[in-house]
């Protein structure tokens, strides 16, 4: 019904916060205890008594990485759909059902999961959990509420993608630098696609999809675990399990050479999106992952970082530069580097004073010194983390639905904090020409021109 | 941009109340004269801080608009012997999160620490540095100018930026409250360091200062660290919080500007709200009716649900010292502007002619009051509270009075409230797109 999130936006701060185990005690924390029912359904509780309320996340294990060129968007269009009733729970009523209880909710799409959420109350978590049990398995719409939605997701696309320079920009990159692998495909949606997304499609993407035996659901907050389970058996419990699809790996064929696309928006700013193939955390036992993980948080990770300081403050070149790593999709993974353009300069000196940062650190490595910040910011984080059970329960529903536990998160701290100086200088030196994908968004004028219904005056309409 | 900026204000909105939850604040005024408010909570070992000063774009001034928001900005760009690198340096190594900020009535800074003494107490020395030593370098302020004027231009990139900021001006003209409003490349050209110098001087003051925290430390705790903080601060008058023009009544325009891209943007609104003002509650749970409460509200049920015709359409009041704004918002398909803008007026008008009906009035009030605890359940929010309660003086009582005069509320002071204070047909009007919307 809502909110899509960009996933590449959440996974750096996830992937901190996955990696970084309680250093510190922490009193009002217990840790998460699970349970699988016998019908697949899992359930992982983290009990939080700082405050009478309760965050509960259902996370079904279908994005955009599961969807096939011609039908794009509509996991994302079916998360809209499940707001619009059941034969017992009428189109609207969810939403009025949870509010009258004090509650907030919504729901997000990313290229791997889609997510539905409250907060409220702890009393009323079985409320909650009643509601998401009778729409996993009783969906029911008309084409009539179809076409409605399909209008309101297209207005979605429009604000979110196709007027906003950056949208367009990593619309753009994803498409283009991945030919076979589906991570390519926007989580909206073409907008062709969804002009010719029927009604029967999101029912049977639904039937597919939804399933106790394809989600997690995650509770974090003023509950007993037992009391959590024990509802859990008796709301979700009778669901029936379904045969899933299978799954395809799609592997990306191996790249052949630098790709180069230009895109053109209106906008003021310029921007350079630099994205190379790398190797997605698909083991924990990997070891190239954490080393790149450790690059990007050392090139950007905090202000001090090396490309706000160098192309932001010291050759004022760009307005923001920034480095990300996708290490936990289920689709291809890419290092990438953003950066705006200043308006005085070119596409060609901003691209080469970003090869210049990474092959800096290629040719002459980092300073231990360099390391131990980041170790220390990813300790710090993971304590401020614990002050919202939001992000608590997205960082336990994220490992979950892309094939890791959330008993992970402490070894996967332990190989972040042990990456040496030599491992990132590696990553930094596998960046090379034929993995790579730049994408360069030429800005056009905007013209704007007033006019006002009478000069300076008023009148009543 | 203003509504950015208003986000101080918007908490002031939500603020409700359930007994059964109680918050213990403590607060007292610091030996410098800043009003602290302090809440415990020794779950986490962190510790969260929040220095207000009455340094907010509402003291702009004209023709200077975004002088406190450089002032704000600049003040992690240098000081004594400390350049902004060795600063940014500092502050990663100690994984703190040091923020400086300029709201529309407030600017100053933010800290979350780890409460292990050595971290704790390097985060607090290098904020106290950041507001008690701040050279504001040419060098840096240049630079500095160059990416805010690029970033507004980029912001009035978008429709929906371009409609807010002209409702901005329609609403406050050059009142105080429009400052954000009219800054723009020749008002940041004409500050000068030495603007930013005095700016600083007269507005970073020890006395009157809010102070809030929260977070694993006792009174005593607290107030040693406002010792750290403010000390060196020049004392001071005690700031004029309160003082704030009366914003002048002006009836709206329709207004259309020309903007490229798929969708036209639509805002509308006038200036309603003050914090003091009696029709507050009626106000402000009505629209949760009207617009506020999401997918609960009226708005989205007839221009979303039932007719597609855009994504969000929301309305909402931030009330402020003086008038604060009331405003609609939406966005949708250029060609069926028109249409969509027919449904969100005839929305206004019935509820403002009718009123909420008792089931609607009883559900916002179950919704207000039954979440409550959702609005102060982390140290993060906690604080955002606390803040208002320092800033706007709102008595220890306030929690319970909110909630008890919510609970009172009745669909017949609701309506008439509403048909009192709201007039549909004399609000800004503007859109910004491909045509205009409007007649």
């Amino acid at each position: 019904m809502s909110y899509w999130a960009e996933p590449s936006v959440n996974k750096k701060i996830l992937l901190i916060a996955a990696a970084c185990g309680a250093v510190f005690s922490l009193g009002a924390t217990a840790a998460p205890q699970e349970q699988t029912l016998a019908n697949g359904f899992k359930i992982v509780v983290e009990r939080d008594t700082r405050s009478p309320v309760v965050v509960s996340q259902l996370w079904y294990r279908i994005g955009s990485v599961d969807e096939v060129n011609g039908h794009t968007g509509l996991s994302h269009l079916l998360e809209h759909m499940m707001f619009k009733g059941t034969p017992t729970v009428p189109d609207g009523e969810y939403s009025r059902r949870i509010a009258q209880a004090g509650g907030k909710e919504n729901a997000f799409t990313s290229r791997d999961y889609t997510v539905y959420f409250q907060q409220l109350a702890a009393k009323h978590l079985p409320l909650a959990m009643k509601l998401e049990a009778d729409r996993m398995r009783n969906l029911s719409f008309s084409d009539d509420a179809f076409r409605r939605e399909l209008e309101v997701v297209k207005e979605e696309r429009r604000w979110r993608t196709d007027d906003k320079p950056t949208g367009v920009l990593f619309e753009a990159l994803y498409a283009n630098a991945f030919m076979a692998n589906p991570v390519r495909y926007p989580v909206i949606g073409w907008m062709d696609d969804l002009d010719h997304t029927k009604p029967d499609d999101a029912r049977q993407w639904y039937r597919q999809w939804y399933a106790p035996n394809n989600a997690t659901l995650v509770v974090v907050g003023d509950v007993e675990p037992q009391a959590v389970f024990a509802e859990a058996q008796k709301q979700f419990g009778g669901l029936p399990a379904v045969a899933l699809p299978e799954r395809r790996p799609q592997q990306e064929p191996e790249q052949k050479g630098i790709r180069r696309v230009s895109v053109k928006a209106p906008s003021r700013l310029g921007f350079v999106a630099m994205a190379w193939q790398a190797p997605r955390l698909s083991r924990i036992d990997l070891a190239d992952p954490y080393g790149y993980f450790m690059l990007a948080e050392v090139l950007s990770g905090d202000s001090a970082g090396r490309l706000p300081r160098t192309l932001v403050r010291e050759q004022s070149i760009a307005q923001s530069a920034s480095a990300n790593y996708d290490a936990l999709g289920r689709g291809g993974a890419l290092f990438t580097i953003i950066a705006s353009r200043a308006a005085d300069k070119t596409d060609t000196a901003l691209e080469a004073a970003i090869r210049a940062q990474v092959a800096r650190i290629a040719k002459d490595g980092i300073g231990e010194q360099e390391l131990e910040r980041v170790r220390l910011q990813m300790d710090a984080e993971r304590i401020y983390q614990r002050d919202s059970m939001f992000a608590q329960a997205m960082e336990i529903g994220t490992l979950e639905s892309v094939g890791f536990s959330w008993r992970d998160q402490d070894t996967m701290r332990q190989r972040l904090r042990a990456v040496t100086p030599a491992e990132v200088q590696k990553a930094a030196a596998a960046l090379i020409d034929d993995r790579l994908t730049v994408v360069t968004l030429t800005p056009q004028p905007v013209s704007r021109d007033t006019q006002n219904d009478i000069k300076g005056e008023s009148f009543v309409r | 941009m203003s509504v950015k900026a208003w986000l101080g204000g918007v908490l002031l909105g939500c603020v409700a109340a359930q007994g059964a939850w109680a918050l213990d604040v403590q607060r007292w005024v610091s030996p410098q004269g800043a009003t602290v408010l302090l809440v415990e909570a020794h779950a986490n070992p962190i510790l969260d801080v929040r220095v207000d000063f009455d340094a907010g774009s509402r003291r702009d001034p004209q023709g200077k608009e975004g002088l406190a928001g450089m002032t704000a900005g600049l003040l992690d760009a240098g000081s004594p012997g400390w350049d902004e690198e060795r600063l940014r340096k500092e502050q990663a190594d100690i994984a703190a999160e040091i923020g400086t900020f300029a709201d529309q009535e407030s600017a100053g800074i933010r800290v979350r620490t780890l409460t292990r003494p050595a971290l704790q107490q390097r985060a607090l020395a290098l904020a106290n540095r950041l507001l008690t030593a701040p050279l504001f370098p040419q060098k840096v302020l240049d630079r500095e100018r160059a990416s805010a004027i690029e970033g507004l231009e980029q912001a009035l990139n978008n429709g929906g930026s371009v409609a807010a900021r002209a409702l901005g001006r329609q609403m406050y003209g050059h009142h105080p409250y429009g400052n954000d409003d009219w800054q723009d490349a020749s008002s940041l050209r004409r500050i000068s360091r030495e603007d930013l110098l005095a700016f600083w001087r007269a507005r970073y003051q020890a006395q009157g200062a809010v102070v809030a925290i929260v977070g694993d430390i006792d009174k005593a705790g607290a107030q040693r660290v406002v010792d750290s903080l403010l000390q060196g601060l020049p004392k001071g008058g005690a700031a004029a919080w309160r003082d704030v023009p009366v914003v002048p009544e002006s009836a709206g325009r329709i207004e259309h500007i020309a903007h490229p891209g798929a969708q036209t943007h639509i805002a509308l609104g006038a200036s309603i709200l003050r914090r003091e003002d009696p029709d507050y509650y009626a106000l402000v749970v009505g629209n949760y009716v009207l617009g506020g409460g999401g997918f609960d509200s009226r708005l989205m049920e007839e221009v979303r649900a039932k007719r597609g015709l855009t994504y969000g359409v929301s309305s909402h009041f931030i009330p402020l010292e003086q008038a604060g704004p009331f405003a609609l918002s939406l966005s949708t398909r250029n060609d069926q502007a028109a249409s969509a803008l027919k449904v969100v007026r005839q929305t206004l008008a019935n509820f403002v002619e009718q009123g909420p009906t008792e089931a609607e009035l009883k559900q916002a009030k179950d919704n207000i009051l039954g979440g409550f605890p959702l609005r102060y359940d982390s140290n993060a929010k906690l604080l955002s509270y606390l803040s208002v309660m320092g800033i706007y003086s709102l008595p220890d009582t306030y929690l319970d009075d909110y909630q008890k005069a919510v609970a009172e509320l009745t669909v017949v002071q609701v309506r008439d409230a509403w048909r009192r204070r709201i007039h549909p047909d004399k609000l800004a009007l503007v859109t910004a797109g491909a045509t205009p919307a409007a007649p």
